[in-house]
């Protein structure tokens, strides 16, 4: 149950070719999110697996049954939009119960489940409430439990957290989490905020103009990064990308640094701090060192320094080397 | 969103509505254009045969022609530029803080829901009439003989009659779009040290610009085609002073039954209508962005 | 718009305001005001406000007198039936423009615009001989089919404009959650469809009942709703003022009530949804 392979999926609307072609593989019970920038195709492709728009070419399997032509409500897929999409005229027991009453469940049957969701959901006191009622993280939670109850394949998730406030969200991403932990189910979920997707996936898509740039574990894609823009995109603050007579030394045409992979105090590369951000349990100050350009240093605690000082750096990570073409080398 | 199986749902459903009002357009006209060049009178039917342009030319050469033309014109104008003009000032006026601005529109929106054959009575007997009108008793008030309005000044009268009707839309679709005039914007504007009727120049007349726009548009649709209050009150008379088009149009078709001239009167009709619209959207197009 | 003002400010605003108002709704009160007076006091001179003896006489006589409640009833069914009519087409039209939207979606909707442009008189003649050709003229269905007709851009336009505001994202939950077409239309749309369907019945409705040029010229006397009786009926002669009033106040009052209630759905509807 729940395992989603792509074969050569295009999709292009009239002259665009929005998904150039994509070959995925998602195992039954993982965690995958895909992630890009905006316009990166990342929801587009999800809505692909959906059933909510239709392949130009390729094909979708779910357990192993071409599901390419299948309308969405054949899929067995749930979805949770960023909207929530919850339905303003019904409560919400009448919003989680819907699905089953299109499936046709036996009454019954549908309230248990539904009384089971929302006990999980933490839902059971608004069941009789209308969505105009209630909370962001409380519509939240009935698009959430709207998904659960049809006990589906998998669960699709549509930047479900960018309505949210940023409290709010951190608190929902670790439910989110927890969730699938008890589920076990399936989940593909798409963000364009690489703190979610490294915080929440077994696997990561990195999504760019349609094309899948790099798939892997968050720790591989945050120490393995296969081109320049996966090693742009993981990791905030961004890797530091030098290019020039630097990067020559090591043998590249660009060379890259984590602000974290960075030690102040003595050190090959010297320069003036420009702006520096003090959070008590991070700093983060930008260098200007000549010949580098702008370096962006993290530190642990308070590192002591302000505007106009003068101080060296050393790195003290490893050194990511990309060629002309911006691929990683060995 | 869409999918195969939507879209040619979708497609079958639009169909009604566009084969109706395609036929709706198409046969009617096309009907109106065949009769324009024929000759043909309901009461004697037999008599039929082409007459080529004949009857366009009685259309061009009758006198009564061209003061239904220029009466269409000046009823269409008129009441734009009243109904603009004084919708743009009580907008405002309405706009600014006042006790009971909700029951005071509900006084000023009533005119336009007052059926045109309705509205053209009541001024006719109420207030113009010279005997027992309230105008009447006005100027004996005032110790002058009462105007026969509705025979002396017929097109005037019709353009007051129709603009007291329109006015209340004119006003609601300005008032809106005041309201939604974003008040940030004007506090900005106040921060920078505009005065109020700096504020009203470069900043609210614009805006009202695009729905100024939209309701000249609008009444010219509507007012070219004004005939229940003329029908209601003058009939066109006292002789042609007060027959507009339309009601030019509609004597020849259903008064003299002259099924042929009516017809080409539709269509010169239709051609004033669509060198308006050009005129109008050449004009005021750029203002429109749907 | 209204910040705080001074009071006297807002004094001479109101003062000034309800003036302008009063002005321009002054003849509908007249109206309603002569129709309860005596036909002494409605042509007295000087004019009679409030009269001393005032009766319902004249809308009883209005009504069991002449043929008024026929002329009523055909207000009525043409009315709502043109309504019907129009939004049983209009509504799958809106719909598929709305939610599935094509290359030609935009220059359909224009199009149907410009067919509002056209001059009723242009088409006076094929309707008028149609009409007698085929026995609708003077019929009530008749009428409801050319006012339907002549409707019909402002219904699809308005239906329009409402469905777009329906958010796509809750019909594809409902397809996500297993609903057919026909399980998404009856369970999603529709409820969230109707307070767009009702308005756009509301102001159709009263499109309808105002209508004074096909009602006039389609009909003699048996389906002649009230616009055609109260053009007929204004002649110079013969006239009984305070009867005219009663019989002025039937006409307009339910429209006049369903109009003070339909301010936005007016301003959507008429302008196409270009004003908001």
């Amino acid at each position: 149950m729940g395992q989603i392979t792509l074969k050569s999926v295009r999709k292009s609307f009239g002259e665009v070719d929005v998904i150039p072609g994509v070959d995925l593989d998602i195992l039954d019970g993982e965690f995958v999110v895909f992630v890009g920038p905006s316009g990166c195709g990342k929801s587009t492709l999800l809505r692909l697996i959906a059933g909510l728009e239709d392949t130009t070419s390729g094909s979708i399997l779910i357990d192993g049954k071409d599901a390419t032509a299948l309308p969405p409500a054949k899929r067995g897929l749930a979805m949770v939009f960023q909207s929530y999409a919850l339905y303003p005229h019904m409560t919400v027991k009448k919003n989680i119960g819907f699905p089953l009453k299109m499936a046709g469940m036996d009454p019954a049957e549908a309230e248990k489940r539904i009384q089971r969701a929302a006990s999980v959901l933490n839902l059971t006191n608004y069941l009789d409430r209308r969505p105009g009622q209630l909370s962001g993280g409380q519509r939240q939670r009935v698009a959430i439990g709207r998904a659960i109850v049809r006990e589906p394949a998998a669960f699709l998730f549509d930047e479900p957290l960018s309505n949210l406030d940023a409290a709010l969200r951190v608190g929902m991403r670790q439910e989110i989490s927890e969730l699938h932990q008890s589920l076990k189910t399936t989940m593909i979920y798409v963000t364009h905020d690489q703190v979610e997707a490294m915080t929440m996936a077994d696997k990561i898509v990195v999504l760019n103009a349609g094309r899948i740039e790099q798939v892997g574990s968050p720790l591989t894609l945050y120490h393995n990064p296969l081109n320049l823009f996966v090693a742009g995109f993981i990791g905030s603050p961004k890797m530091n990308l030098i290019a020039g007579p630097e990067a020559s030394k090591h043998g590249a045409t660009t060379i890259g640094i984590r602000p974290e992979h960075i030690t102040v105090g003595d050190g090959p590369w010297e320069g003036v701090v420009g702006l520096s951000e003090h959070l008590g349990s991070d700093s983060f100050i930008k260098v200007d060192v000549p010949g580098l350009g702008i370096i962006n240093v993290r530190g642990p605690g308070e590192l002591g320094v302000h505007h106009g000082d003068r101080i060296k750096l050393a790195p003290a990570g490893k050194i990511h080397r990309f060629d002309a073409n911006g691929l990683a080398l060995a | 969103m869409s999918t195969h199986s939507t879209r040619s749902a979708a497609r079958l459903m639009v169909s009604p509505s566009v084969i109706l009002l395609f036929i709706w357009m198409i046969v009617p006209l096309a009907m109106t254009a065949y009769f324009s060049f024929r000759f043909y009178r309901l009461l004697s039917p037999e008599r039929t045969g082409w007459v080529g342009f004949n009857n366009y030319t009685w259309f061009l050469n009758s006198p009564d022609f061209w003061v239904a033309i220029t009466n269409t014109l000046l009823l269409v104008g008129g009441v734009l530029i009243i109904t603009v003009v004084l919708g743009v000032l009580i907008a405002l006026l309405i706009d600014q803080p006042i006790w009971g601005q909700g029951p005071l529109r509900i006084l000023v929106i009533s005119p336009f829901f007052v059926m045109p054959p309705v509205a053209a009575s009541i001024w006719e007997n109420l207030f113009m009439h010279p005997q027992n009108g309230l105008l009447a008793a006005v100027s004996r008030g005032f110790g002058t003989d009462p105007i026969l309005y509705l025979e002396t000044y017929p097109m005037v009268s019709i353009i007051f009659i129709v603009s007291w009707e329109w006015l209340p839309f004119a006003t609601l679709i300005l008032l809106t779009a005041l309201q939604s005039m974003s008040s940030e914007q004007l506090e900005a504007a106040e921060m920078d040290g505009a005065s109020a009727l700096a504020r009203l120049r470069y900043l609210i007349l614009p805006h009202l610009g695009r729905a100024i726009t939209v309701v000249i548009l609008i009444q010219t649709i509507f007012l070219l085609g004004i005939f229940g209050e003329i029908f209601t009150t003058t009939q066109g008379g006292p002789g042609n002073s007060s027959t507009t088009l339309p009601y030019m149009i509609y004597k020849q078709a259903l008064i003299a039954k002259d099924i042929g001239r009516a017809a080409a009167g539709g269509i010169i009709a239709v051609i004033l209508a669509n060198i308006v619209a050009i005129f109008l959207m050449r004009g005021i197009g750029k203002h429109l962005d749907t | 718009m209204a910040r705080a003002v001074s009071t006297q400010r807002k004094i001479a605003y109101t003062a000034a305001a309800w003036a302008v108002g009063l002005t321009i709704f002054f003849p509908v009160f007249w109206t309603i005001l002569t129709s309860f007076k005596t036909e002494a006091d409605a042509v007295a001179s000087p004019p009679v406000f409030l009269a001393a003896d005032w009766t319902l006489q004249n809308y009883a006589d209005v009504w069991s007198r002449s043929d008024y409640p026929r002329f009523f009833w055909n207000s009525v069914v043409i009315s709502i039936g043109s309504t019907i009519l129009g939004l049983a087409i209009a509504i799958p039209a809106a719909w598929s423009m709305a939610f599935v939207p094509g290359k030609r979606t935009k220059d359909l909707l224009m199009w149907m615009l410009s067919t509002k442009m056209m001059p009723a008189v242009g088409v006076l003649i094929p309707m008028y001989l149609i009409f007698l050709w085929t026995g609708l003229f003077d019929t009530r269905t008749g009428l409801i089919l050319a006012l339907m007709l002549m409707n019909l851009p402002i219904i699809v336009w308005m239906l329009y404009t409402y469905f777009k505001e329906i958010p796509a994202e809750i019909l594809e939950a409902a397809r996500m959650d297993g609903a057919s077409l026909r399980n998404e239309i009856i369970y999603v749309l529709t409820p969230m469809a109707i307070p767009g369907i009702a308005s756009t019945m509301l102001l159709n409705i009263i499109l309808a009942w105002n209508e004074a040029f096909w009602t006039i010229t389609l009909t003699t006397v048996d389906a002649a709703p009230l616009s055609a009786f109260i053009a007929s009926f204004s002649a110079p002669q013969g006239l009984f003022y305070a009867k005219l009033s009663a019989a002025s106040t039937m006409a307009i009052a339910p429209i006049l009530i369903m109009g003070w209630f339909s301010q936005k759905q007016l301003v959507r509807g008429l302008t196409f949804g270009a004003v908001k």
